[in-house]
């Protein structure tokens, strides 16, 4: 009889990489591993079910999450922390799991104010009491290393999803990917990967007139970014309309360049605020600014419904899009299952984008041709001028 | 020999198509309750659209069908429509074909209610009610059902009032209670009604212009703009004037049909059948089994033969579609021949 059974909410496909870290560092006999279930439907409805009605949706799909694993068997959860109300969300949760006569651990990985390597050393501990400071300090590089190549990739692939000549073959490369990366021991095995998943990522033929794309930001709140199961899987939703997508928060993101970047966030956003907003508010409002600089044609705020932070960000949202005049639309998410609501907005607002551009291209050519118009007139003025003369 | 093109637009309550010649004009139309049919609906607007060409003996080439509004995917199978649009873009189009100089379109249908605005003739943004119901005609409807007033005779009504009630405008629940209230106290019943004409009003500009800038020239439009007190609500709100179209209920199908004059662009007579009465239509839901997550599939049958799966997350019920043995094949071959790549 194992005495734990470790289990832990989804986070995208966040769940492979740190799944191979636990892998990696349990000591395999007195400890097993559970991988969560896959999202669906049922995870939503069990979560909405014990969680208050007025919390985010983010707890709702932990604790759907959480449930599904208690009930196949899991006896040892781990959960994360945040910036915002998800930073107590573990002590909720467990108070709430015990309510329901579940017998378990739970072991929140973050502090309130972040990453803390000591603490966690500890916590880990109790899955492998022979556990050395130098193999932890090893695996947990590793995890943070495959994160980061596991972000690169989805980067690219979001960035070029809608152009692919062939469609489904992104998807093919994507899944051959996630399942060699759970399988992933040392660095040279990961940089092999890696560079194997980007050679044929480049090697994927586009279709034509690619440099004509319409290309959206999405900002917001970093669960509803980060697990496209909660957003009806909005990027690829976008994608199947043709858009190139691009979105600033990953766990990188998150975990190392947040931190380091705030200060500047909020020096590069001094003309709409002049202090943090809280949890990810701050970036929303900074990435907005960014993604209008580097020429986006859209942008897209996502967030669930409720959630402060975000609602702090949204009236300097709007001003932004007001004085840059750029589309910008707001996305609630919450326990709704039926997506044709959100999808006819993002219909509507890729409508929005190709008519905008057309128009604007039209102006273009207005302008030039009356440029030439006025050049060709000049020369004729000048022309008669000397017939005057002469 | 003329072109015609046909617009459906079926929304939750009411069901329009218009059928337009090349160049906009609207030559037959109409307008009916959906009554939680949209099939039904479909069917008997087509053969009543069918009836007005008739007897006004033109001979329809059809060479464009589109459609839009909540139930445009189904009705798009159904019809074997060419563009399939979602409603913003339909009514932007629409309206703009009546008022190129358009700016700010307010719209407020059965169950949602749109703000669109304009700018040299381009989209730039919208806002869609998010929430709940409050403010839109359903609402209209169920309490003028509880006045005991026609839904069509509102509008005249509230604007015998002089003296409208304030009722509470954030939440149908809120106004309800207010409107039973003020009603129990002896309130007159012109009074109510231009009270809760006034309360659409203010919901619309609270909720779904808040922070939008409103600017002439303004269109009103969808099933409510009918309502003759709502729109002399809005004037007051708004201190602006606010043109309705005669057709403003239309604008939906004109937009969407004048879209599906753009996609048919070889100029290809399409095969259509206005006879669409006789044919039995049928759906079926049923659960998916393919992962855990168990979408609900409906198949939508013509004469008992499947032309069209919808509503899966993931693509499987739509090779299935195709053919089931191939994507079977297909599926073993993925499984079998990719991780022998390790």
């Amino acid at each position: 009889m194992k005495k734990y059974v470790v289990s832990f909410p989804r986070l995208g496909n966040y769940v492979y990489p740190i799944y191979a870290m636990l892998d990696r560092i349990i000591d395999k006999d007195n400890v097993s591993l559970l991988m969560p279930k896959e999202m669906t439907n049922n995870t939503i409805e069990i979560g909405a079910n014990v969680s208050p009605d007025f919390v985010c949706l983010p707890f709702k799909y932990n604790m759907g999450n959480l449930v599904e694993a208690l009930d196949s068997g899991a006896n040892f959860l781990l959960q994360a922390g945040g910036g915002c109300r998800y930073g107590y969300y573990a002590e909720v949760q467990e108070q709430i799991l015990k309510d329901l006569g579940y017998d378990f651990k739970l072991v929140s990985l973050l502090e309130p104010e972040g990453l803390d390597v000591m603490k966690l050393y500890k916590k880990f501990k109790m899955l492998n009491k022979k556990l050395s400071f130098s193999k932890f300090a090893k695996e947990i590089l590793l995890a943070i290393d495959s994160i980061r190549v596991l972000d690169n990739v989805e980067t690219y692939i979001r960035d070029n999803y809608a152009f692919e000549a062939k469609k489904g073959t992104f998807d093919i490369i994507h899944k051959e990917f996630l399942d060699k990366i759970i399988d992933i021991k040392n660095f040279k095995e990961l940089y092999i990967l890696k560079r194997k998943t980007f050679k044929k990522l480049k090697a994927v033929q586009f279709i034509d007139n690619v440099n004509d794309k319409i290309k959206v930001g999405i900002v917001g709140e970093l669960y509803t970014s980060m697990e496209p199961y909660s957003t009806f899987f909005l990027e690829k939703e976008l994608a199947s309309l043709g858009v190139s997508v691009k979105r600033y928060t990953t766990v990188t993101y998150l975990l190392f360049i947040k931190k380091r970047k705030i200060k500047k966030h909020i020096k590069y956003a001094k003309d709409y605020i002049n202090y943090a907003l809280g949890a990810d508010g701050t970036e929303s409002v900074a990435h907005t600014l960014e993604l209008i600089n580097k020429g986006y044609d859209g942008i897209i705020h996502i967030k669930p419904f409720g959630c402060t932070p975000e609602i702090n960000a949204m009236p300097i949202l709007q001003k932004i899009a007001e004085e840059k005049n750029i589309p910008l639309i707001y996305l609630t998410f919450d326990s709704q299952t039926s997506m044709t609501g959100i999808k006819t907005r993002i219909e509507a607002f890729y409508d929005m984008l190709v008519m905008k551009k057309e128009n604007e291209r039209k102006i273009e050519d207005n302008v030039k041709s009356n440029e030439e118009n006025y050049t060709y007139k000049k020369e004729e003025m000048l022309y008669e001028q000397v017939l005057h003369r002469s | 020999m003329n072109k015609y093109y046909i617009g459906v637009d079926i929304g939750s309550i009411s069901t329009k198509a218009v059928v337009i010649d090349g160049d906009n004009n609207i030559v037959a139309s109409k307008y009916l309750w959906t009554e939680g049919s949209p099939i039904n609906a479909t069917k008997k607007v087509i053969s009543e659209l069918k009836r007005i060409l008739e007897s006004k003996n033109i001979e329809c080439n059809i060479y464009g069908i589109g459609t839009t509004g909540s139930a445009r995917n189904l009705i798009g199978s159904i019809l074997n429509a060419t563009v399939v649009k979602n409603e913003i873009t339909a009514h932007a189009i629409g309206t703009l074909s009546i008022f190129p100089d358009v700016r700010t379109i307010l719209e407020i249908g059965g169950q949602d209610s749109k703000l669109i605005i304009l700018k040299d003739g381009v989209v730039v943004d919208y806002a869609m009610n998010t929430l709940c119901a409050a403010g839109t005609g359903a609402f209209l409807s169920s309490q003028a059902k509880r006045l005991g007033v026609n839904i069509e005779d509102l509008g005249v009504v509230a604007l015998n009032s002089k003296n409208p009630s304030k009722i509470a405008a954030r939440c149908t629940v809120f106004a309800e209670s207010d409107l039973v209230h003020k009603a129990q106290i002896g309130h007159k019943k012109e009074d109510l009604i231009a009270g809760i004409c006034n309360s659409v009003v203010s919901n619309y500009l609270n909720n779904l212009a808040k922070g939008k800038k409103i600017e002439d020239r303004v269109v009103f439009q969808g099933g409510v703009s009918k309502n003759i007190g709502v729109v002399e609500a809005f004037k007051k709100a708004l201190k602006k004037e606010v043109y309705v179209d005669s057709s403003s209920h239309l604008m939906g199908a004109l937009g969407v049909a004048i879209l599906s004059k753009n996609v048919n662009k070889n100029g290809r007579k399409l095969n259509f059948n206005f006879d669409i009465q006789n044919i039995d239509f049928k759906t079926i839901g049923s659960y998916c089994n393919g992962c855990s997550n168990n979408c609900e599939i409906v198949s939508i049958y013509k004469d008992n033969i499947l032309i069209d799966k919808m509503g899966g997350r993931c693509q499987k019920r739509k090779r299935i579609k195709t053919n089931c043995i191939i994507y079977i094949a297909f599926n073993f071959f993925l499984v079998y021949n990719i991780p022998s790549g390790r």
